[in-house]
């Protein structure tokens, strides 16, 4: 056994998909890539057409300003940083920023909703152990079992649920002064909450993998007015002027919560888990995490027939200056209730290969 | 890549700016080096700075370090099955996230400093020359969050503190984690959950996920790509 879990932060002996491990690395062996890193893009620059010319970055390094002339530019330094390089890159044919007389980059960020609960299953205290990896965060197949008519909301969401006995990290143990209370002796009775001594460490043993929680992920109504725009007043240390944002959760999304919550505990009850923690109620939009938390931003650049009400065509190229492109969850009109990778992937992969055929019949 | 390359790169691929042929490029420091004491993981230049301030620093003083030593040995005692809080290194974490999140630093010094004016106040002796069986009549009254007294709740919450702490610290040593029996993190070896475990819940694998995920015989074969990506065995 290795003593690692830093899977979160991209695996050393990559061992898990990341793209710079599983993308960037094979690009890089076939020897036709130029890699700049520690380059921090501001602008997008452009030409009398309005016509992309290259970027002008920032190295991190020496903190001196450079310029890459391209063909082509294709945007993906995710959704709101995208949006961001966009509004920076005025110019007389660009006068709102990048593809922008709409006024649409930067509007429709929408995030995922999000809210969670847990309990305990008496029925795991004091588990035979087993190799149980891979069984926190994942996402059981759980098909929509209830009739959307009734609902009182648009839209859906997903589960997931996570438990298991998983390898110790930082955090594990805390709360015995509110938890030991859930162990109990052949009477049934209760042990005292906190403690210390052989008592404490044997119980600590006894409770480990036998809490369950499951998260609510779902789908939000993208709206007008939540947006991120330049904040005229700051920068960040590259010089480059920072986002602000505005963004308010309509009741589509609270009553969303609520019904989350009720699904919560009908599972865990019906598991036989005794729920932890109380019930949030409307004071705190039943829980609804804060717009932004589930790091699932995207919608700023949206995609549409409509140079109007949209930044980018169906392939995500940006209507009016047809040789920039953005391969991130920018182009989203909306997010269904899953996580937004695999289809910014998806995505990614078909304005590739648009981008191929149009560069080959010369359009671009 | 280094600079020169670099700026080789931007020459002949991309049109350079006048800004950067004028500027003297500063020293290159490499920033790709995951060279640091704290071996195992990889750490970004800030990270590995942070690192080393922190592992340079002393938050407890010799007598607090005594003290906590003395009290995480109270919460997590050597037992039949495994070592005690300081062999498993809990007083050296508990000095490390001192420094790692100082939040800590208050809520931990405050305590001790509470709990050895309590020792005063109820001995007129210091925590440290106290006997065991004093020392325990002390933390029964700040151990049991539920049952203490208004007055101790202070030292009801450094002892859920420093309790955490000390929990945390041993069963994510090596010590601890092999108490606790933790079985994964087994690179290529995943062999499902036991036969007994199943029938004891009832439960049984159906055939499908048995022949298409717990093929035990095909468990450190790597797969193979060819040069355009392709799957080839
Ligand atoms: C902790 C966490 C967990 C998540 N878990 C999941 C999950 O389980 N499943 C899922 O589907 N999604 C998950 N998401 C969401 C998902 O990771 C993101 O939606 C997705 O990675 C966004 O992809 P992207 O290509 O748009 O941007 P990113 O992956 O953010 O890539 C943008 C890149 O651009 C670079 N960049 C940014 N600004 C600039 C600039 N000015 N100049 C040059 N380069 C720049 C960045 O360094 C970065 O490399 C998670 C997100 C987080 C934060
Ligand atoms: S995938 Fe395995 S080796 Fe890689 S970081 Fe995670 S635990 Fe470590």
């Amino acid at each position: 056994m290795f003593f690692c879990a830093q899977c979160n932060r991209a695996c050393q002996v990559y061992a898990d998909f990341s793209s710079s491990t599983c993308l960037v690395k094979p690009a890089m062996q076939k020897g036709k890539v130029e890699l700049y890193t520690h380059a921090m893009v501001r602008e997008v620059i452009t030409n009398d057409q309005g016509l992309a010319t290259g970027v002008v970055y920032i190295d991190k390094k020496d903190l001196n300003e450079y310029r890459i002339g391209a063909k082509v530019v294709v945007l993906a330094a995710s959704a709101c940083e995208t949006a961001r390089i966009m509004l920076n890159s005025k110019s007389k044919q660009h006068p709102d920023g990048l593809s922008n007389s709409s006024g649409v980059v930067g509007r429709y960020l929408h995030d995922s909703t999000g809210t969670d609960r847990m309990g305990i299953l008496p029925e795991l205290i004091d588990r035979p152990r087993y190799n149980e990896d891979g069984v926190g965060g994942l996402h059981v197949y759980s098909p929509w079992w209830l009739d959307n008519k009734k609902l009182d909301f648009p839209r859906g969401y997903h589960l997931e649920y996570w438990g298991g006995m998983g390898m110790p990290s930082y955090g594990f143990g805390f709360g015995m002064d509110t938890m030991r209370k859930y162990i109990t002796d052949e009477l049934g009775k209760p042990t005292a909450n906190g403690g210390y001594g052989a008592g404490l460490k044997n119980d600590v043993r006894r409770i480990y993998g036998s809490t369950v929680g499951m998260s609510g992920r779902g789908e939000s109504i993208p709206q007008y007015d939540n947006y991120c725009a330049i904040d005229p007043d700051t920068v960040d240390k590259y010089g480059i002027p920072v986002l602000k944002f505005h963004y308010k959760w309509t009741e589509h999304e609270v009553k969303q919560s609520k019904h989350m919550h009720d699904t919560f505990e009908e599972i865990l009850t019906g598991m036989g888990a005794i729920i932890l923690g109380t019930k949030p109620g409307p004071e705190t939009q039943y829980g609804l995490a804060a717009p932004g938390r589930i790091i699932h931003e995207v919608g700023t650049t949206r995609m549409g027939d409509d140079p109007k009400t949209s930044v980018l065509n169906k392939y995500a190229q940006a209507h009016e200056c047809k040789n920039v492109f953005v391969v991130d969850g920018g182009s989203f009109v909306s997010q269904a209730d899953k996580n937004p990778t695999w289809t910014i992937l998806a995505l990614s992969w078909r304005t590739s290969e648009y981008i191929i055929n149009q560069l080959k019949s010369q359009n671009i | 890549m280094d600079r020169r390359e670099n700026i080789k790169v931007l020459l002949t691929g991309t049109v350079a700016t006048g800004f950067l042929l004028s500027s003297g490029c500063k020293p290159d420091v490499d920033t790709t080096t995951t060279d640091t004491e704290i071996k195992g993981y990889g750490r970004v230049p800030q990270e590995i700075l942070h690192d080393k301030k922190i592992s340079s620093e002393t938050f407890f003083s010799d007598k607090e370090k005594k003290m906590v030593t003395i009290l995480v040995d109270i919460i997590i005692p050597k037992d039949e099955k495994s070592g005690s809080a300081t062999e498993a290194g809990v007083p050296d974490f508990i000095e490390f996230m001192m420094k790692d999140y100082p939040k800590f630093q208050t809520p931990m010094r405050g305590g001790l400093m509470w709990l050895e004016n309590f020792s005063l106040a109820s001995y007129d002796k210091s925590f440290m020359d106290i006997t065991h069986e004093q020392r325990i009549a002390l933390i029964d009254q700040i151990a049991y969050p539920d049952t203490a007294t208004v007055e101790m709740k202070n030292g009801v919450k450094f002892f859920n503190l420093i309790r955490n702490l000390t929990c945390t610290g041993f069963f994510t040593s090596e010590m601890g984690i092999n108490d606790l029996g933790y079985v994964g993190n087994r690179p290529n070896q995943w062999n499902g959950v036991p036969d007994d475990v199943l029938k004891k819940f009832g439960l049984s694998y159906d055939q499908r996920t048995l022949d298409t995920c717990l093929k035990i015989e095909d468990q450190h074969k790597i797969a193979k790509w060819d040069a355009e990506g392709n799957l080839i065995g």
